[in-house]
């Protein structure tokens, strides 16, 4: 078991011919993701790498079942992507694009809503479910199948903490880069939920950062719904206030979402915070003999 | 990216709010003489890019032009915040009923934009968050039919309890938000929104920020753009496709990714240093980018040490250290410098850097250590 992607996965690709999405087409079809079709408007009929591509989304899903969407083209043009995807019946789709306007992810959420779509990103790396689907942009070689959950705002930080992790022989069920964006998809509740529900994950990593309150908000959860330990990170300590520390999503202004709040909501919660990365397979495991 | 009040005003100006009249000057001969023109009561407020102008004593006000030329002298040139203040707005002094507040924020949890109203206007809507949060009216709107008439009336009659005034309100609320959504905005603030002892109702002060990822699109809101040397420093950064924000400390960071260059600044924190920087060099091995990064970090005079930080995931090691060693070829500093490689291919880096002779490490902590130790020498 795993949450999201898994073996029947079928995956349609938007903006495939692009540089980005060419190159993880490639990457993700070589870890074993079910890749059925791509899309690039004036292009059906074309193959790249094997894979058939379509003018639209709605064609690709007619002629090959796809299932899930994953977004490759530029942010100006990234909202249009998720709305179009969502008409034609996809119900999982992750956004890759970078520096996707504020307002056009605001104006397409209540839409996705009424279709049941989910999102997660944009702004993310992907998704993984060791072992099974790779949708995303994450280094296949560093995951590992196993029972971990993994929920984190972060691209390369995610990185260094599953490589830790699966160093310590943490194996993980599934990992989700959310994305570092004001307004997203998928957040921390909705995943720790099913995370919550999935019965081969035994514990949950949540990697969070600075700004918003979206942690405090997990914490709440966490206390109050999860029986599954879980134990985090946040990255921002020593940021100043009032700056976007590249993420648009991290930046502190008016006294919320600083690292101290966040991390003192954890602590109220019970759930530990690594002071630095190498700490957390440590509470890890902590947390998991606890349970014996 | 924020704009000045007197920036914001001419939008508001634009979109049908009612603001007094104003002039923007830069030297006390402008102010007295558009005091002079006035021929009436004026403020004197002082343009930077900062809260608490008021308290700093930057808002002055005058009966007379001399009186505002003896303002000007005063706020002209000031200190707040570390800014200086290099142009006043001179405005008419309006007869004050009563202050409020209205401002239009993105609220990351309903993901929508959140109306927020109060009749405690005039003051830092922090403050009242803080102190009186029941105090403040909140609206959130549904994007698929944007502010209705009828529900800004409604928010409005909740602040004035009557219906002629709630109607005048009304209408400046459905036209922030029109402003709002044409501008991609993400804060616009009318406070105070002022009820004159003539039931007039003005926006007197205004604050406007907007959001970076849509200024593509935003050519009007662009060429407001004032940056102060920080932020010149960071849009060059941008331009090279890096993320740059000066710090304190001094010790210079790069790294590739902002969740992770983060987590270094707290761990030089955490082992007892102090972070020059955070800069995030973003994916790629290409170095031309390593060497922009390593100029930018360098032209800090303050940095003593540079702690690199890779982690390779689709971007291998072996390729990031041989974008590092083409750059530390042309760069040539004294700056000790300590490099930490993990993740993919990430043997085959260090081995590359072993014949630089540079100190190279494979844990992040270990980095953060010898960063700090090397900057103490």
């Amino acid at each position: 078991m795993s949450i999201l992607v898994n073996k029947d996965t079928k995956l349609v690709v938007q903006g495939i011919t692009g540089r980005d999405g060419k190159f993880h087409t490639g990457k993700m079809k070589e870890y074993g993701t079910n890749v059925v079709a791509g899309v690039s408007p004036g292009k059906e009929g074309e193959t790249l790498d094997g894979i058939p591509v379509f003018n639209s989304v709605a064609h690709a899903v007619k002629a090959t079942g796809a299932n899930t969407s994953i977004i490759f083209v530029p942010a100006a043009f990234a909202a249009d992507a998720i709305l179009e995807a969502s008409e034609a019946g996809i119900k999982l789709v992750i956004a890759i694009s970078e520096g996707v306007p504020i307002l056009d992810m605001i104006r397409i959420t209540p839409i996705l809503k009424i279709n049941g779509t989910l999102l997660i990103g944009p702004n993310c790396p992907g998704l993984i479910t060791p072992g099974e689907a790779l949708v995303g942009i994450l280094p296949a070689m560093i995951f590992k199948e196993g029972n971990i959950g993994f929920i984190s705002r972060s691209g390369t930080l995610t990185y260094e903490v599953v490589n830790l992790l699966s160093l310590n022989d943490f194996g993980q069920t599934t990992c989700v880069g959310i994305g570092g964006d004001p307004v997203a998809g998928l957040y921390f509740i909705d995943l720790l939920e099913m995370f919550e529900n999935d019965p081969e994950t035994k514990a949950v990593v949540l990697i969070g950062e600075i700004g918003g309150d979206a942690e405090e908000q997990a914490a709440q959860f966490i206390a109050e719904k999860m029986t599954k330990p879980v134990v985090a990170f946040i990255a921002g300590q020593t940021a100043p206030p009032g700056k976007r520390m590249g993420h648009a999503g991290a930046i502190i202004s008016s006294g919320a979402g600083t690292a101290a709040e966040k991390i003192a909501a954890f602590n109220k919660a019970g759930v530990p915070v690594a002071k630095e990365p190498s700490e957390i397979p440590v509470l890890l495991r902590q947390k998991l003999a606890e349970l014996k | 990216m924020k704009i000045h009040e007197y920036q914001a005003r001419q939008i508001f100006r634009d979109y049908g709010i009612p603001v007094p009249d104003g002039v923007l000057c830069y030297t006390v001969y402008e102010v007295e003489k558009a005091a002079r023109e006035m021929n009436r009561m004026v403020v004197v407020k002082a343009q930077v890019l900062a809260g608490g102008r008021g308290k700093a004593g930057g808002v002055k006000l005058a009966r007379t032009a001399e009186d505002a030329k003896n303002a000007a002298k005063q706020i002209l040139g000031m200190d707040i915040k570390g800014l200086t203040v290099e142009k006043v707005l001179v405005t008419d002094a309006v007869d004050i009923e009563k202050e409020f507040y209205v401002g239009l924020i993105n609220d990351r949890n309903t993901k929508s934009i959140t109306l927020m109203v109060s009749a405690e206007g005039g003051v830092e809507i922090e403050e009242v968050a803080k102190n009186n949060p029941e105090k403040i009216i909140k609206f959130s709107i549904n994007p698929l039919t944007g502010l209705l008439d009828y529900q800004a009336r409604n928010v409005a009659m909740e602040l004035f309890g009557n219906i002629k005034l709630a109607q005048k309100a009304a209408s400046i609320f459905t036209k922030l938000y029109k402003l709002y959504i044409e501008t991609d905005s993400t804060l616009a603030e009318i406070n105070p929104l002022v009820l004159t002892t003539g039931n007039e109702i003005l926006a007197i002060d205004g604050k406007m920020n907007f959001d970076d990822n849509a200024l593509f699109r935003q050519p009007k809101i662009l060429a407001m753009r004032e940056p102060d040397e920080e932020e010149l420093q960071e849009i060059a950064a941008n331009e090279k496709g890096l993320a740059y924000i000066k710090l304190d400390g001094n010790i210079g960071c790069m790294v590739n990714g902002a969740g992770l260059a983060m987590a270094t600044m707290d761990m030089i924190k955490l082992y007892g240093g102090s972070p020059a920087n955070f800069l995030d060099i973003g994916g790629s091995s290409n170095p031309q980018k390593v060497i922009d990064a390593m100029n930018i970090l360098l032209s800090d005079k303050n940095v003593k040490a540079v702690m690199i930080n890779i982690f390779g995931g689709i971007t291998r090691c072996d390729d990031v250290a041989k974008g590092l060693i083409k750059a530390l070829e042309i760069i040539m500093t004294d700056v000790p410098i300590v490099v930490r490689l993990s993740g993919t291919n990430a043997e085959e880096g260090l081995a590359l850097l072993k014949q630089t002779g540079l100190p190279t490490v494979s844990s992040m902590s270990e980095a953060a250590q010898k960063a700090i130790e090397l900057s103490k020498r």
